[in-house]
């Protein structure tokens, strides 16, 4: 702590406000002058974070700050669409994510994805999962058996689906429909896991073990989770970023964002006076 | 509720001032709204009459045919007007074959388009090739016919035909004489007849597929193939099978751009090269010839076996249709 004092003197006040610890050999990935525009329109100004590895970080603020746009150029999911435009760069390690030389297929065979909605594929359960390792991997038969039932197993659902492998994915609840998808992206072993409002479109029984499943996995796994629910991000979360308007306002460990914010608009929003 | 009431004791004041002018309005209304409804439903009791009315004619005039031949009208491919002996077969055999043909050829293409409009193409590109393939959907059948005729028969004659008979002639598919017209020609005609509802359809069922399930498959890690391939198209292909039975229909009872390129020959045969017939191209050929009461009965009787081919596809979409939206609801 002693040694880092004066660098924090250094910080720069447009900058987040970033955590104090020195984890800096720790971070799995790292934003830099993150800009984004949809055609013209501009919703992201100059974020910069940096995400820890193995911990949860949250992502919070009002609807529209640019929460889901921010954490979906970790993966160039954007580039599916035309007119969607990131500047920038985002590190992943020493590899600059946004770079044209990254390949984005590969960028996301790394960087797993959860979205809003669950979103199984048309086929069974078995396939659902096995579906990511038939295009990435050479393992089939067993050993591919075997990897289904693992993933299944780590999301808590292989008791409830065990029998039923051979049955399509979108017969099941929205929570298992959920922690298939959370198994068919860890079935790849990705580095980073985004979740973008994982539980919204889920039953509060289905949340907590959504929310349960995250703590499991972040000894493997570095999560970023978009949530509008506060008390979410309080619950699981290690670091907290709150976004508004398309800035980060406010970027720090979770315990102390939510009892000492240093930004009255954080404070503003996490004590319910807007958002 | 205290509104209600209150609004409900005021209502008798207000009415009674306003009453003969509302009595009036109200009689009129009366009037034409019972107008209004006996239109509508005159209007929609042609469609079940109409229907009726067709079958009742459609047997009457078969009669004799059905009486001479039975099932066997159905199983002869022996049509000679000379001998008064009537048989089906040549015609169904010649409308299924073509049908086949031309949804061999239309069902990948169609499909290929709407992938490539929905998944490759800008708005631009999309919108003009949308555009065009509903002006292919309003050509008349009979520039299909005529252009197949003069244009699209001589160059299948001259270079196609040659071309296939010579390096897969071994095949009885492909061996005969280049006559230009027959049954594959007509199996192409009528593919790209078929080819702006199939591509249409495709279209719309692709964009119908949720952009979040795209995107997961693409966050895996996938190729735009492999989402096409594993995603995109199981997800569509309902309603891809839906824009197939749409095209089907249209095909079986095609008859115009048909009847130009076919040949109009009673006969089965092995050779796709071969001049052959279909149940439309017979009626639309034969019935002015057709002096004999029991050649014009055999002539509807064919007719009426169109009918009954096309109401059971139709029906079959229908169905296909019904299981669909039950299913999408269901999920």
């Amino acid at each position: 702590m002693e040694v880092m004092a004066p660098k924090m003197n250094k910080i720069n006040l447009n900058m987040p406000a970033y955590i104090e610890e020195p984890e800096y050999a720790d971070i799995a990935m790292s934003v830099h002058n993150l800009n984004f525009y949809y055609g013209e329109n501009q919703v992201l100004f100059d974020n910069n974070l940096d995400i820890h590895k193995d911990r949860i970080t949250a992502i919070i603020g009002p609807s529209g700050c640019g929460k889901s746009t921010h954490i979906r150029t970790y993966n160039r999911i954007f580039e599916m669409y035309r007119n969607q435009r990131a500047t920038g760069s985002i590190y992943l390690g020493d590899q600059d994510v946004l770079s044209q030389s990254v390949d984005s297929t590969l960028l996301r065979r790394r960087i797993g994805m959860i979205f809003q909605k669950p979103s199984p594929f048309p086929m069974t359960i078995f396939d659902n999962i096995a579906y990511g390792m038939k295009i990435n991997t050479n393992v089939r038969g067993s050993e591919l058996a075997g990897r289904v039932e693992d993933a299944l197993i780590r999301v808590a659902l292989w008791d409830e689906v065990k029998d039923k492998l051979h049955s399509s994915g979108t017969d099941l609840s929205g929570g298992q429909q959920q922690r298939l998808c959370i198994a068919r992206a860890i079935a790849i072993e990705p580095e980073v896991l985004l979740m973008d409002e994982p539980c919204s479109a889920i039953d509060p029984i289905g949340t907590a073990k959504i929310e349960e499943l995250m703590l499991d996995l972040k000894s493997h796994y570095t999560i970023v989770i978009v949530t509008h629910n506060m008390q979410q991000a309080a619950r699981v979360s290690d670091y907290t970023a709150f976004f508004y308007q398309g800035h980060i306002v406010e970027f720090g460990d979770t315990q102390q964002l939510f009892t000492n914010p240093k930004n009255s608009q954080t404070e503003d929003y996490i004590t319910g006076r807007f958002g | 509720m205290k509104f209600l009431s209150a609004h409900r004791q005021k209502l008798p004041i207000a009415t009674q001032a306003l009453n003969p002018i509302l009595e009036k309005s109200r009689n009129n209304r009366g009037v034409s709204d019972g107008v209004f409804r006996w239109a509508t439903g005159l209007s929609a009791a042609i469609i079940p009459v109409g229907m009726l009315g067709l079958i009742i004619v459609m047997l009457l005039n078969s009669h004799l045919a059905l009486k001479e031949f039975g099932l066997g009208f159905l199983t002869s491919d022996n049509w000679n007007p000379v001998t008064q002996e009537f048989g089906a077969l040549s015609s169904i055999y010649g409308t299924f074959v073509s049908t086949i043909i031309a949804m061999l050829i239309a069902m990948p293409m169609g499909i290929a388009v709407g992938l490539f409009l929905v998944e490759w193409s800008s708005p631009k590109v999309e919108s003009f090739f949308g555009t065009a393939i509903e002006l292919l959907a309003a050509i008349p059948s009979i520039i299909y016919g005529m252009w197949g005729l003069f244009v699209f028969a001589p160059f299948m004659a001259d270079h196609v035909q040659p071309f296939v008979n010579e390096y897969f002639g071994f095949i009885p598919l492909f061996d005969g004489p280049p006559l230009g017209i027959g049954m594959l020609t007509t199996g192409i005609i009528l593919a790209l007849m078929i080819l702006p509802y199939v591509s249409s359809i495709s279209r719309d069922v692709f964009k119908m597929v949720p952009s979040v399930i795209k995107e997961s498959a693409y966050g895996l890690g996938s190729t735009n193939w492999e989402v096409t391939k594993y995603v995109t198209i199981p997800y569509a292909l309902h309603g891809i099978i839906g824009a197939g039975f749409l095209g089907l229909g249209r095909a079986l009872g095609e008859t115009m751009a048909v009847t130009f390129v076919i040949g109009n020959s009673h006969r089965i045969s092995a050779s796709l090269f071969e001049t052959c017939n279909s149940i439309a191209s017979t009626l639309a050929n034969e019935f002015t010839e057709a002096s004999e009461p029991l050649y014009l009965h055999a002539l509807v009787a064919l007719g009426l076996v169109l009918f009954l081919i096309t109401i059971t596809t139709q029906v079959a979409a229908q169905l296909w249709l019904k299981h669909l939206v039950r299913k999408a609801g269901g999920s």
